[in-house]
């Protein structure tokens, strides 16, 4: 009775929802501040960058201080090299263990790979830069693309292992079961059942790993260490979009702090673009 | 109290195998057990089904009636820490001589929930069971398609829209579909965990028809909480309780006359 009461009395219903719009506007404001930075570095790396961008920025390679004109291409091109061979490396091997750490999770080993891949996941990127330095720069005695890749790659690993995993978790024992009941294998129920159903999540965990690492200026630094022209082979100094940002930002000439931020404004249209390409081209059969 | 029947009926079972043993069983069990974590949920069941029959396996919820359907073709694999003891002949062999894979093409399972793949139409959930094993034969296919979903009755409803997903199907549909994705692999078993119970009373029907007019072709057994159901489509029933075959027997008689206390007590509605 006296519960009866408390429900329906009316001066608690107006409480309630006078509490209950509180709430709301509460979080419709947490929801803009989340996304008022991004939309204002979006318009200000764009206002800032986009006057020194012109064909001739995409063409053309840096020229010297002091004359007009140049371009980033061969940091374009570089980035792209650079993150795609570490996309290469870095992805296959973060979805296979995402697999296994998933679906042999009761296994000791499984718990000691979740457990690294956590901590890879807080290591700052440059101490992996240092390592990619040590296995990859030292014993070819240079500079390369390949040790840029390689570092990259090393920090795409963990964030794509545990986004599978945590995907692969999500899709129901259900599934697994109608799969095997059919006389399905299991490394086909994985690959063709499994795997496909928790496809749009690992996408996204996928397209976010490779927007981190396309971001990525310290482990570059001195594993791609950059370029002031055309790289000849891969494994020879590489220009890459941050190193060549980073650069332009800190030097005192005013033409290439513009440069800079045109440099940035192409980096995020970048990653923007790629995120949109993949989505396309994956885009599920049939909706959700 | 229900210790005393289980040991008396266990006794009384024992004669009734050997007296019905006909040859004609396709499926046999003998004092199987199956202990999760050492602790057991199914003890010394001994039954047999016959070809082209349909059993159905009633008990109250934890009885282990889904323990002992999955004993079946092997999905206790999919749980750390089981264990099964005892006989399970089926096709005149012993289980252990088939491989998982073989063994649930000729055995197939209809679960409770339906769960067609979510990324998949109409069309390739049917399919399913020859294309990912490695089967692609087009005109094939069709055929398949056709055949198996007449077999449910379920053809004429979704024959336009092959090819949309299957999660656009009512909840009805959706189990249609997955009984006929396993039919179409043709199994010479078909095991079904409370295939209706997440249906509504027309598509419950309309699974019943179904199942009953295609024992002519597959032997089923079917785990069913519905009463009715047991007593209009099945041949043999078997009573589970706390884990122990209390009751076996044809359909009739089980309903009609049981042999033991528990069961006419569970028939009738007075626990469970």
């Amino acid at each position: 009775m006296e519960l009866t009461n408390l429900v329906f009395d009316p001066r608690n219903l107006r409480r309630r929802k006078v509490i209950s719009a509180v709430m709301l506007t509460l979080s419709t404001i947490a929801a803009f501040l989340a996304i008022v930075p991004l939309i204002y570095i979006f318009f200000y790396t764009t206002s800032s960058g986009i006057a020194s961008l012109n064909l001739d920025f995409f063409t053309n390679i840096p020229k010297p201080v002091g004359e007009a004109g140049g371009g980033m291409a061969n940091a374009i091109v570089g980035s792209l090299i650079i993150v795609g061979i570490g996309s290469l490396f870095g992805i296959p091997i973060g979805i296979m263990a995402g697999i296994y750490v998933a679906e042999y999770s009761k296994s000791v080993f499984a718990n000691f790979v979740k457990f690294i891949t956590d901590v890879l996941n807080g290591t700052p990127s440059i101490i992996i830069g240092i390592f990619a330095y040590g296995v990859v720069v030292i014993p070819m005695q240079r500079f390369s693309a390949y040790a840029g890749g390689f570092a990259l790659g090393i920090l795409m690993i963990p964030t794509v292992t545990r986004i599978t995993e945590e995907m692969l978790k999500l899709v129901p024992l259900s599934l697994r079961e109608a799969s095997l009941a059919l006389g399905i294998p299991r490394w086909r129920t994985t690959i063709q059942i499994v795997l496909k159903t928790a496809s749009a999540g690992i996408i996204t965990g996928v397209l976010l790993a490779i927007a981190r690492a396309a971001g990525e200026t310290a482990p570059l630094l001195f594993t791609s260490f950059g370029n002031s022209f055309w790289s000849n082979s891969l494994d020879s100094p590489t220009a890459s979009l941050p190193v060549q940002i980073f650069t332009y930002a800190i030097s005192p000439y005013e033409e290439w702090h513009k440069k800079a931020w045109a440099g940035a404004l192409v980096l995020i249209a970048l990653v923007f673009v790629v995120s949109l390409l993949v989505r396309i081209v994956t885009r599920k059969k049939f909706g959700n | 109290m229900s210790i005393q029947f289980t040991l008396n009926t266990s006794e009384k079972q024992e004669d009734r195998n050997v007296k019905e043993n006909t040859g004609k069983e396709i499926l046999i069990t003998k004092d199987l057990n199956v202990f999760f974590d050492g602790r057991p949920a199914i003890k010394d069941v001994s039954l047999y089904v016959n070809k082209n029959t349909i059993t159905s396996i009633i008990g109250p919820s934890g009885c282990g009636k889904s323990t002992f359907l999955r004993s079946l073709n092997f999905m206790h694999d999919m749980i750390p820490k089981s264990r099964v003891t005892g006989e399970i002949n089926i096709f005149g062999k012993d289980i252990s001589e088939y491989n998982s894979v073989d063994l649930r093409r000729r055995v197939g399972m209809v679960f409770q929930k339906p769960n067609p793949f979510p990324t998949m139409s109409i069309y390739d959930n049917v399919v399913s069971g020859y294309r990912l094993n490695g089967m692609h034969r087009k005109g094939f296919y069709d055929e398949v398609v056709e055949t198996s979903l007449k077999m449910i009755g379920l053809w004429d409803e979704v024959k336009d829209r092959l090819h949309v997903s299957a999660m656009s199907l009512s909840g009805g549909q959706q189990q249609r579909i997955c009984i006929a994705r396993t039919l179409a692999i043709k199994p010479q078993i078909v095991l079904m965990d409370e295939p209706t119970s997440a249906l509504d009373p027309i598509s419950t029907s309309k699974v019943e028809e179904a199942v009953y007019h295609l024992k002519k072709d597959f032997t089923f057994i079917i785990v069913t909480h519905n009463m009715q159901q047991a007593a209009r489509v099945s041949d043999c029933t078997a009573f589970f309780y706390l884990g122990s075959l209390i009751e076996f027997g044809r359909t009739r008689d089980v309903f009609t006359n049981p042999s033991n206390k528990l069961t006419e007590q569970y028939i009738t509605g007075k626990f469970g």
